[in-house]
């Protein structure tokens, strides 16, 4: 394992693989009453979120607690933070607290890219601007192997919001890693420009890919980009490009339906499908926090390194 | 060294054994500002005019350097740069005039603004200041500036821009090129067509993609010069292009220019030599505007200075104080630091791969920009500018030294080069400014 | 630190090998032991073997039957199996138990990983499986199972993990090999063979279902002791 988990463009194979291995077994230890570990005890976690995102940072906060972990949530709101302190002082307060790992939510691309260079503990990428979501992409691919039994091999179709998804890049990267065929779905205005040299097939056509996807994850469609005429109207988006109950009767029988949250239904999904037997939202949940403690137990539960490492200030 | 441009009528200088243009080893005396004698090397004697001798050899003489496009951030933020930091900067990379751009704080769009720019550059005394006016009123694009008074004043402006943000409207901008033939002005555009680069943060296409960053299309920028050109051809006004940066502006530089329009351009040597790949590392200190390019981008980019499309290298020199690049890419401000050691990327990518020789050096990187910019006195010819009677404004080069860059000791009050830690081609070893030494030994004097 | 408070449990796991690794299993040979460090195939090192498959097939066989005599015919009884090898070990017992006496003993595995106080002195370990039999471990005689017991660190894990999931009558523990050198007090109930070993020396346990052959082997060192390094990284 690197010593950040930065992004899923980085991540070897065995890598990821330990990675699910790891969190299978924290899932199994989920499931006893006794859900505490003592493997982190006595290591600080700080959850630093510049933007809200109450059900990520509450996965991770439950993923280094049931570690035995001390967590500290350091939000940018009414924080120091929101006074104009720049990322590399409050890096600096986090070092200086002792910070083991951070975790960190931040709306700049990039952002933990620039902290991992500024504290000595390894730091979570917990979504930073439209760049990448790794342990989202490593939870869903945990998800789809628990239900389907493999990755290699299968055709998984991302649909939606593409150039602006952090979760779609993520994916895109770890799924082609495990030796998925991943097909992105969206209208060109949300393609990236430069797309072509992902490893990916695009397509403009939902109803085309979906009779050959093991797995549909559907993308939330944010509020900015309704005003900002990358699609004419929701109503138009939505009859092609939202996934209903119609659309998802023409899926293979074991296709799975994912979506990582919060969904807007009705716009990209309707209820019908989001809370079908195919759907895995709730699951996904559930694995989040298994693969959260899965990523905090291969990063902070080795050989304490603190005092080897250069920081670079 | 106090105020005063020109040089006592008893300094003289006696370059031995020097190689004009990296030609044979000549003597030069300066004297009276000027290229006073020449003569075979070691044939001149110093003794008979009280000349001081430089041993020269060893090293080229270039006509000193002309920056078209510096940002001296001063007044409004001393603490990324002064006009006396800068000008030694300057002076040090081998400049002996730098075009400072308006986009100051208060903005130089009056004369009184061009005016304090300008006598602080005479009073730092190490490189001539012709300050660049604002083409609009604190650079908003909606009203023109008053640029005759800027013209007319002490600082004699010829030069405007907004630099830093585009003329975007095509009414204002066929405007500003006409009101300025009056005074043979020149409109410098930052060709940013401001739509397509909303929130944009780095070159738009794979990288981009892959790093999760807003994409600044070259489509923005070659729109607007695309735009620019027609309308300079239609009213047979001067434009000139800043910090081209894309292939297909290239192309339609190439084409503008063989309509017979009056179009010129500049390019950055970090335009020459890096690429989006870079800003991989999420460090803003590669960060810029416009923003790196592709390799391909690159490419073009040096052939067109070599046959000329593109007229001038130019570094827009943007010095940031740490706060504005140690942080997170999107907060960051762009621009890197340019004067120390644009003579060496220019050595590196465009003499070491044989495109330009030496003469061309001097040309791009002296005469072409003086010309634009409307220096007086400009030598006819590159060979002229080494001969008697012609300006004793020259640079020294040591082409065989090697050096590593450490922004900790530049003259500049910033620390953003991109090329920290890099191993340079060729150095500044002296510059004289009509006949005064500002630099010796490769130190401000 | 004190050369004992780093030293390991040997023959926990692969310690710091790679995912997946199916070299032979040593005890005191993880990197961080002032004595052997880690063993590579011959290399500066001298294996004898001290236990043929023979032996061993006897010596479980013989483990077996103190089992069944010590718990009143393996009442009760649940085999757990610490990984990698304790687990085919516990299988084995399991099956001469079967044989023996017809008795069907519940049989899993239980991975104290999370539960090391070493955790912090070498790079993460791979988690092991745990899998607690059907019928848990409340009230029952739960018997751990290891192919080498040596600093006792392990089965003290083993015991806090053991812990999370119930509450037995009592707990012993079964070892094929006691090398001795404890640095807790924890002994074993069954032990298959004493093996006096140095420091320097390590034990190698084989087992067909790992290794693809049944053997223990001693290690040593070829020349002088190797200075006592840190943790060999």
């Amino acid at each position: 394992m690197n010593r950040h988990l930065l992004s899923t463009a980085d991540l070897r194979r065995e890598d990821a693989l330990l990675v699910l291995d790891t969190a299978e077994q924290m899932a199994r230890l989920s499931d006893r009453a006794v859900k505490k570990l003592p493997t982190l005890r006595g290591r600080t976690v700080v959850n630093l979120f510049f933007e809200d995102s109450t059900r990520t940072r509450t996965s991770f906060e439950l993923a280094a607690k049931r570690l035995s972990a001390d967590v500290i949530n350091f939000s940018a709101k009414g924080s120091s933070v929101s006074k104009g302190e720049s990322l590399k002082d409050t890096a600096l307060t986090l070092e200086a607290m002792g910070a083991d790992a951070v975790v960190c939510r931040h709306p700049a691309s990039g952002a933990p890219h620039r902290l991992a260079g500024w504290v000595r503990g390894s730091v979570l990428n917990a979504g930073d601007g439209t760049h990448e979501h790794p342990t989202q992409a490593l939870l869903d691919a945990f998800t789809i192997r628990r239900r389907l039994g493999r990755l290699d091999g299968l055709a998984v179709t991302i649909v939606g919001d593409v150039l602006h998804s952090r979760v779609a890049r993520s994916n895109v990267w770890l799924l082609h890693t495990l030796g998925v065929k991943v097909t992105l779905v969206a209208p060109p205005t949300l393609v990236p420009h430069g797309v072509s040299a992902w490893p990916v097939d695009v397509s403009y056509d939902l109803d085309a890919v979906l009779p050959a996807s093991d797995v549909v994850m559907m993308l939330r469609v944010q509020q900015e980009r309704m005003s900002a005429a990358f699609f004419p109207t929701e109503r138009e988006y939505s009859r092609r490009y939202g996934l209903d109950a119609d659309r998802a009767a023409t899926l293979p029988e074991h296709a799975l339906v994912m979506h990582p949250g919060p969904m807007v239904r009705g716009m990209e999904i309707s209820s019908e499908v989001a809370d079908s037997a195919r759907s895995t939202v709730v699951e996904q949940v559930a694995n989040g926090v298994s693969v959260r403690m899965a990523c905090l137990y291969l990063l902070l539960g080795g050989a304490y390194e603190r005092d080897e490492r250069e920081v670079t200030r | 060294m106090t105020s005063g441009q020109v040089p006592g009528p008893a300094e003289a200088w006696l370059l031995r054994a020097v190689r004009p243009l990296g030609g044979e080893r000549a003597d030069l005396l300066l004297a009276g500002g000027r290229i006073a004698r020449t003569g075979a090397a070691g044939t001149l004697d110093a003794t008979e005019t009280g000349a001081q001798v430089l041993d020269a050899d060893g090293l080229y003489a270039l006509p000193g350097f002309v920056d078209l496009h510096t940002h001296l951030r001063e007044p409004g933020r001393e603490d990324a740069e002064t006009v006396e930091s800068g000008t030694r900067a300057a002076a040090l990379g081998g400049y002996t005039t730098v075009f400072a751009m308006a986009n100051t704080h208060p903005v130089a769009d009056t004369a009184g603004v061009v005016e304090q720019v300008w006598r602080l550059g005479r009073d730092a005394g190490h490189c001539e200041v012709r300050p660049v006016g604002a083409v609009t009123e604190g650079l908003a694009g909606k009203r023109l500036a008053e640029l005759g008074a800027m013209a007319t004043s002490a600082a004699a402006v010829r030069v405007f821009s907004d630099d830093g943000h585009c003329v975007a409207d095509a009414l204002l901008m066929r405007r500003a090129l006409e009101y300025v033939k009056a005074f043979d002005g020149v409109i410098a555009q930052h060709a940013e067509e401001p739509r397509l680069t909303e929130g944009a943060q780095m070159n738009e296409g794979t990288c981009s993609a892959r790093l999760g960053m807003a994409g600044w299309p070259a489509v923005a920028e070659e729109a607007i010069i695309a735009r620019d050109a027609l309308l300079a051809g239609h009213v047979g006004s001067r434009l000139h292009v800043c910090h081209v940066s894309t292939a297909g502006s290239v192309e339609i530089i190439r084409w503008a220019k063989s309509k017979g329009w009056r179009v010129t351009a500049e390019v950055t040597p970090h335009h020459l030599l890096l690429t989006d790949e870079l800003a991989a590392t999420y460090d803003p200190v590669y960060k810029v505007n416009p923003p790196l390019r592709t390799a391909e981008d690159v490419e073009a980019l040096r052939a067109g200075l070599a046959d000329g499309t593109i007229d001038a290298v130019a570094t827009d020199h943007a010095p940031h104080a740490p706060q504005d690049k140690e942080t997170e890419w999107s907060a960051a401000r762009p621009g890197m630091l340019g004067l120390q050691t644009a003579l060496s990327i220019v050595i590196d990518t465009m003499v070491t791969t044989g495109l330009l020789d030496w003469a061309g050096v001097a040309e791009r990187m002296a005469l072409a920009p003086a010309r634009i910019g409307g220096l007086p006195d400009v030598p006819v010819d590159v060979r002229s500018s080494m001969g008697v009677g012609a300006a004793a404004t020259l640079t020294l080069v040591d082409p065989e030294a090697r050096w590593v860059v450490d922004p900790a000791r530049f003259a500049s009050r910033s620390r953003n080069s991109p090329y920290r830690g890099m191993t340079m081609p060729g150095q500044v070893h002296a510059t004289f400014l009509a006949g005064r030494p500002t630099v010796l030994d490769g130190k401000i004097v | 630190m004190a050369d004992a408070a780093r030293r390991n449990d040997g023959p926990v796991d692969d310690l710091g090998a790679p995912l997946g690794d199916a070299g032979s299993r040593t005890s005191g040979a993880d990197g961080e032991d002032a004595g052997p460090g880690r063993p590579g195939p011959g290399a500066g090192r001298v294996s004898r073997t001290v236990l043929a498959a023979a032996d061993i097939a006897r010596i479980v066989s013989r483990m077996a039957h103190q089992i069944l005599e010590k718990t009143s015919g393996g009442a009760d009884v649940v085999l757990l199996g610490i990984p990698t090898r304790g687990v085919p070990l516990a299988a084995r017992l399991a099956a001469r138990i079967h044989d023996v006496e017809g008795v069907a003993v519940p049989t899993g595995s239980l991975d104290p990983t999370m539960y090391r106080d070493d955790l912090r002195l070498r790079a993460v370990r791979p988690l092991r499986v745990t899998d607690i039999p059907d019928g848990g471990v409340d009230g029952r005689v739960v018997i751990l199972v290891d192919d080498v017991l040596y600093s006792g660190r392990t089965v003290r894990a083993a015991l806090d993990a053991l812990a999370e999931y119930g509450r037995p009558r009592a707990v012993q523990l079964a070892v094929l090999v006691d090398r001795g050198h404890r640095e807790l007090p924890i002994r074993a109930d069954y032990v298959g063979k004493n093996m006096p070993t140095s420091r320097r020396e390590s034990v190698a346990v084989r087992l067909t279902e790992t290794d693809g052959a049944d053997a223990v082997l001693i290690v040593s060192p070829d020349g002088p002791a190797a200075p006592a390094a840190g943790a060999g990284r």
